[in-house]
């Protein structure tokens, strides 16, 4: 099985650590895994704003990226990236044949990473320990338009030593959305607001999610109000809690 | 590590109307007085999580719910292909039952059919039923004004929808009209009106309304509602309603007129069952609500009630643009209020935030269709694009898509503004070239330095102060994952 990564930039230049916890536990299952350099960014801050010419420019870049290497499937360690190729490349080339069949031939092969595991590896148990009382919050994209949400669920709970608890309204979005976070400020902050009231009435200790764009707005916010949570990537918890 | 309040607590700071948040200062500024106001939070909470799990639990029942949601679709989506067929229809099998049916181009047409009409029978009591198309083109007020020598007096008389007009205020819920007022407003409300202290509780203050209400039903001259549905092969207009004030207005008055969105029609009976069996589980959680009135034309000869005379006002404004175009799912809605009550971002603000009748999701997306973008430039930026409302919605409208779409037709359109254009062509060209990707991680890197503290950044100026006035912002790795792969992981 061989796999090329995908590491959204912002995990590149922020959470690299998250990527590395993704390499090793995809080695650790016999994976070879490959990192095509010349990859940047899927283009979605611009498609979320509506610059549709611009977020189709940094596509075609990705595509022809990406099909330049040999692998079975991409893997990436977000769902909202994810979904930008998967779902929203085949929305913006819909009216550019050539493009939209390109599209359309990856949306299949590109991956969430805790999809991969399970339904194209088959593993449940990937043996890690975690001490600690965990809640896990899913990214919108990955909950909703990929339906991935067991795959995570599954996985956590069979981390030995985690105790993973239900929270209030765990279904709402924490109010990241990309550009949203800095145009509507206000909502956005009382949005994560909201997840964080819930997150204490459930007692958890840690905040694990598949999005590290959810978990930097979330934590941004615990630590202004003075929080210590621990704030994991699933990545991160399935490589035994390694922080890089 | 500095600590600051809840943003619900804080003072607002207005360095981020420059900048990024350029042009969505309209619903920021509304939105950043309602997250601050704990009152009207709480009230947005009581009633939007009675909605959802009233919401979850009968459609959790309700087995071909998914089902329906599909055919509800498509049905939608065969009456918009054909829907010049569907009106024609409609509109004869009215006039085969003796009622008038007049084809409105926008409010100004039906403010004037209705106003004459009311000149011509003299009418001096008009009463109404709930009614959002109405509410679309400020129906009272502006007969008020332009008819102001007949010195109408208009009564909504759906509870909510009256203590709104008494209070002078508008609705902030497609569903739920004064969701945003406590008891204790309503009080003040209809104490004012009785011009006495009524006691606050639901049954004095309903015996109130229905005393007074009363009073106006009977003595009506025009009854006017909206529509929830009208059923094209038998011209029937359906009313979903839980207060039986609909039927009132219907029946009591000489005079009925409906006012209804030419978007509201379904092709027959059965396809009426459809959207039925959705409306009231979406909206309220009921399996049915308490009352469903089915008016086909006026009374007829032999028939014992319902109005002498029925006038079908088919209103377009702006609707029928949308045919035919990626927008034209806006139409499919059937004004349920579901994705009103799961938008985080509608629980958060409420829908007076959004400055315009329709609020939530839903009026994000059909303001500015309806509208134009001038009117409501920041609406489709209200949105986290979460996907909670296309989840919730009972006619699989892509809600989110929509909103999306309606971002990229603002930029098209040259209103996103300079800033954004400048930094979405800097995006562009950095990305599609990783060398300059390199560089810039590099150079980011050397300027964060001075501005790096204790693992977090300072306060940032300029637009992302949108970031850091509220949450901690982290710097960027002293080594990139591509460098780290690099050097052998």
């Amino acid at each position: 099985m061989r796999v090329a990564l995908f590491v959204p930039c912002y995990v590149d230049l922020i959470k690299p650590e998250v990527g590395v916890s993704v390499v090793r536990v995809l080695r650790r299952l016999g994976v070879d895994v490959i990192y095509p350099e010349g990859q940047t960014c899927c283009g979605q801050p611009a498609f979320n704003s509506g610059f549709f010419d611009e977020a189709r420019a940094v596509g075609r870049h990705f595509l022809e990226v990406f099909e330049r290497e040999r692998f079975d499937y991409v893997v990436c360690p977000s769902g909202s990236c994810t979904t930008m190729v998967s779902h929203y490349y085949p929305f913006i080339f819909k009216d550019l044949p050539e493009e939209r069949e390109r599209s359309e031939g990856f949306a299949e092969r590109v991956r969430e990473f805790s999809d991969f595991l399970v339904n194209v590896l088959g593993v449940k148990d990937l043996g890690a320990r975690l001490e600690g009382k965990a809640v896990f919050h899913c990214g919108c994209h990955q909950r909703r338009e990929l339906g991935v949400l067991d795959e995570p669920y599954g996985l956590l709970r069979n981390v030995e030593g985690l105790d993973l608890v239900d929270w209030q309204n765990e279904e709402l979005c924490c109010g990241f959305g990309g550009t949203f976070s800095v145009k509507m400020p206000d909502v956005s902050t009382a949005m994560a607001d909201e997840k964080i009231k819930a997150l204490d009435e459930s007692g958890a200790d840690t905040l694990i999610s598949g999005d590290s764009s959810c978990l930097m707005h979330l934590e941004g916010r615990l630590r202004r109000k003075g929080h210590d949570t621990r704030v994991l990537h699933l990545a991160q918890v399935l490589d035994d809690g390694k922080a890089g | 590590m500095e600590t600051r309040k809840p943003a619900r607590e804080r003072e607002t700071d207005d360095r981020r109307d420059e900048g990024i948040s350029s042009g969505v200062e309209g619903f920021n500024d509304r939105a950043r007085r309602a997250v601050a106001d704990q009152r009207l939070h709480d009230s947005i909470e009581v009633f939007t999580h009675k909605s959802v799990a009233g919401r979850n639990a009968v459609l959790d029942a309700l087995p071909e719910a998914p089902e329906l949601r599909e055919r509800a679709y498509r049905i939608k989506q065969e009456t918009m292909a054909h829907l010049d067929r569907y009106l024609e229809q409609m509109a004869d099998a009215v006039e085969a039952r003796s009622g008038n049916v007049f084809f409105a181009t926008d409010g100004e047409d039906v403010v004037r059919y209705i106003g004459d009409l009311a000149r011509s029978k003299g009418a001096k009591v008009i009463t109404k039923s709930k009614s959002m198309a109405t509410e679309e083109i400020e129906l009272n007020k502006r007969l008020e004004e332009d008819y102001a020598d007949l010195d109408l007096e208009i009564v909504e008389t759906d509870l909510g929808e009256w203590i709104a007009q008494l209070a002078g205020d508008t609705p902030s819920h497609i569903v739920g009209p004064i969701l945003h007022m406590n008891r204790k407003r309503i009080t003040e409300v209809l104490s004012r009106t009785a011009g006495e202290e009524l006691p606050p509780d639901v049954e004095a203050l309903g015996s109130f309304a229905r005393r007074r209400l009363r009073e106006k039903f009977l003595t009506a001259d025009i009854g006017i509602t909206g529509a929830n549905f009208g059923v094209a092969e038998t011209g029937t207009v359906v009313t979903v309603t839980n207060e039986g004030n609909a039927r009132l207005v219907t029946s009591v008055p000489p005079v009925h007129v409906v006012v209804m969105g030419i978007e509201k029609l379904v092709p027959c009976f059965e396809d009426l069952s459809v959207f039925v069996r959705l409306l009231a589980r979406s909206s309220t959680g009921q399996k049915l609500s308490v009352y469903t009135n089915f008016i086909t034309g006026p009374r007829q000869t032999g028939e014992l009630d319902g109005a002498e005379e029925l006038h079908l006002i088919l209103m377009d404004n702006g609707r029928s643009k949308l045919l035919g175009t990626e927008f034209e799912e806006a139409l499919y809605c059937i004004r349920c209020g579901a994705c009103l009550n799961v938008c985080p971002v509608y629980r958060q603000t409420g829908g007076h935030a959004y400055g315009s009748t329709y609020s939530g999701p839903i009026g994000a997306v059909i303001t500015p269709l309806l509208k134009g973008h001038d009117e409501a430039k920041d609406l489709p930026y209200a949105s986290s694009l979460c996907g909670a409302c296309w989840e919730a919605c009972p006619v699989g409208i892509p809600l989110h898509d929509l909103l999306l779409k309606l971002r990229n037709q603002q930029v098209e359109e040259g209103l996103a503004g300079k800033a954004q254009e400048i930094a979405f062509k800097g995006f562009e060209s950095t990305m599609k070239r990783p060398v300059l990707y390199n560089i810039s991680s590099r150079a980011g890197r050397l300027a964060q330095k001075p501005l790096e503290k204790d693992g977090s950044m300072r306060p940032l100026p300029g637009p992302l102060s949108a970031w850091t006035d509220s949450r901690e912002m982290p710097p960027l790795a002293a080594k990139s994952f591509r460098e780290l792969w690099k050097e052998g992981i």
